[in-house]
């Protein structure tokens, strides 16, 4: 059985002795978007973090008080964007990011009132919310392109049999092949019918 | 040297690196000729599969001429010999390798211990992959050291180019074993899940081995197109049901072989709600695989018919329908291919034309463009099917 408390085990495998070693590092399958996405992620992870275990000073910040299990909520869908945005589904992150920027500047919009003495700290807020936006904006859109399928040309494989002969003519041709004894499975149905009646 | 680094997740290089040695006497160093970037390459691409390191070369499809022996070769495999290198490495002399089962060979595996501790008991050791098969380093790159030489590579004569003999290290006799361990009949409906290399070089090994129908699901047209070119009926399940189509293809009967060429990374779709189950499991790390095809195949194979699972897994798969695999008496046979076991054979029919395995390259570029094709494979861009390396 496959053992997940062995996982834990590989933390300390090593490279063997003998193995190349790096000696000069060259460009990465990894683009600017996707470098930009982990550290969106990164930064997700943080905030959501912050988000949730101390919504308090958030609110107390903004002027907000009350409101700290609605920052706790976003803390969670911080979180998920950032565990998105650090996976293979990083588009997904990237995009659930920019939605959540939405809902972000929206909810601050409505402390952005005169009788909040907070309002200076809302204005701050509501100037870096803005900025990650454009940065999540863009690298969402980046990422896209980088990573659709769209790229490139179509082209048509329909010419493409991998037979000489036609497939047709190699159909079957490959019944000179013996099945070992050890990958024998079930008598076709054919044969069997064919021994009972000549039985 | 140049090779292909991993690095970390998504993180591929073409780096520098110092060049191999011979560290045995049964060990040979090869010059590579040409390398290909394999589907499985993908899973290490995406880290699913656990235990990479950083500096890892990357690589388990490569052919090449050998420039270097060890002295207890003793003249089996000589400097000049052209040859291929299958992805497995085998000792030839335990349980294992005299049967046949080479992919499980008892002795090659440099880190044991480690295959011991995940798997139960430790399986061969394979180039360019995970260190729990050893951890060796790969072929995308210029030259390569090859552990027990002698019973390990298959030497391939001159006058065939690259292209049509690279193909015997892995995807062609894995296709090939696929379709022979399901043990193909004339009055079979073969399904083959996933039309990526494998799964093309599992359609023409079932169409070689009389087949009375072969059926492949993909969602890429110019999969789908490279698969009906090689003869087989096609269903896109983004536009058609699966299970439908196959049972009414087979009078209502289900196929009577199920061929997995897919393996751990299952498309996601909504129109799939399991996939998307098993991704946010997989995110979270509940689960490391996404079974899909695995839950389909069983559902629709014939009662009594048997699944043949080329498609590599990695670790944990959840909800798999037992109950119905069990009730419905089905055979299982999966594995890494027992490349050795097949390459003679395969060999011979390239050299009677049968067959010629180069159809499947759609992209042959420098080593250099390496890491940018695995993101090109990757994303299915370009109508990528497979990608052939020249250092």
């Amino acid at each position: 059985m496959t053992n997940i408390s062995s996982l834990a085990s590989l933390s300390n495998i090593t490279r063997s002795e003998g193995d190349p070693k790096v000696l000069r590092s060259g460009p990465s399958s990894r683009g600017v978007p996707d470098s930009l996405a982990k550290g969106l992620g990164w930064f997700s992870l943080g905030l959501g973090l912050t988000e949730l275990l101390a919504p308090r000073s958030i609110t107390r910040a903004l002027g907000m008080e009350g409101k700290e299990a609605l920052v706790r909520v976003y803390g969670a869908r911080e979180i998920g964007s950032g565990i998105l945005s650090l996976s293979v589904d990083k588009n997904l992150g990237l995009w659930s990011r920019v939605a959540g920027d939405g809902l972000d500047i929206a909810t601050v919009l409505t402390a952005f009132r005169p009788d909040n003495p907070k309002r200076g700290n809302v204005a701050v807020a509501l100037a870096l919310l803005i900025g990650i936006t454009a940065v999540d904006l863009i690298d969402a859109q980046a990422s896209t392109a980088r990573h659709s399928r769209a790229a490139g040309r179509k082209r048509s494989y329909r010419d493409r049999s991998g037979f000489p002969r036609g497939v047709q003519a190699s159909r079957g041709a490959a019944r000179d092949f013996k099945t070992p004894p050890d990958l024998r499975h079930a008598p076709p149905l054919a044969s069997v019918s064919k021994r009972t009646s000549a039985a | 040297m140049r090779a292909l680094v991993w690095h970390g997740k998504e993180d591929i290089r073409c780096d520098t690196v110092s060049d191999p040695e011979i560290e045995d006497g049964r060990d040979a160093i090869i010059k590579v000729t040409s390398c290909a970037i394999c589907g499985s390459d993908l899973h290490l691409f995406h880290n699913f599969i656990p235990a990479m390191l950083p500096g890892d070369v990357m690589g388990h499809e490569t052919m090449g001429e050998v420039v270097e022996t060890g002295r207890g070769l003793n003249g089996k495999v000589k400097k000049g010999d052209r040859v291929v290198v299958p992805f497995t490495i085998v000792c030839g002399e335990c349980d294992q390798c005299k049967r046949g089962y080479f992919s499980v060979c008892q002795r090659s595996n440099r880190k044991k211990h480690l295959a011991d501790k995940v798997f139960g008991h430790t399986t061969a050791g394979l180039f360019g992959y995970t260190h729990l098969t050893g951890g060796y380093p790969g072929g995308q790159a210029e030259y390569l050291r090859v552990p027990f030489a002698d019973t390990t590579v298959q030497k391939v004569p001159e006058g065939i180019p690259d292209e049509k003999l690279l193909f015997l290290s892995d995807i062609f006799p894995t296709g090939w074993q696929a379709a022979v361990q399901a043990d193909i009949e004339p009055t079979d409906t073969v399904a083959i899940w996933g039309c990526g290399p494998v799964g093309q070089m599992t359609i023409r090994s079932a169409v070689l081995l009389g087949a009375e129908q072969v059926i492949a699901i993909d969602c890429l047209p110019e999969r789908l197109e490279m698969a009906e070119a090689g003869g087989a009926i096609t269903i896109n399940f983004e536009t058609e049901n699966v299970v439908e189509r196959l049972n009414e293809l087979t009078g209502g009967e289900g196929p009577e072989k199920c061929i997995d060429c897919i393996g751990m990374e299952s498309h996601v779709s909504p129109a799939m709600p399991d996939t998307i189950y098993d991704r946010a499991k997989q995110i979270v790390l509940a689960e490391s695989d996404r079974p899909h095809v695995l839950r389909e195949m069983i559902y629709v194979c014939r009662p009594g018919g048997l699944i043949s699972i080329p498609g590599v897994y990695g670790g944990l798969a959840d909800k798999i329908p037992m109950g119905a695999a069990m009730n419905k008496g089905l055979t299982f046979r999966m594995g890494q291919t027992h490349v050795q076991r097949w390459t003679g054979d395969l060999l011979r029919r390239i050299e009677e034309e049968q067959i010629d395995p180069s159809f499947v390259i759609t992209h042959e570029v420098p080593l250099d463009r390496g890491p940018e094709m695995y993101r090109v494979f990757r994303d299915k861009q370009d109508s990528c099917i497979k990608v052939v390396l020249k250092p």
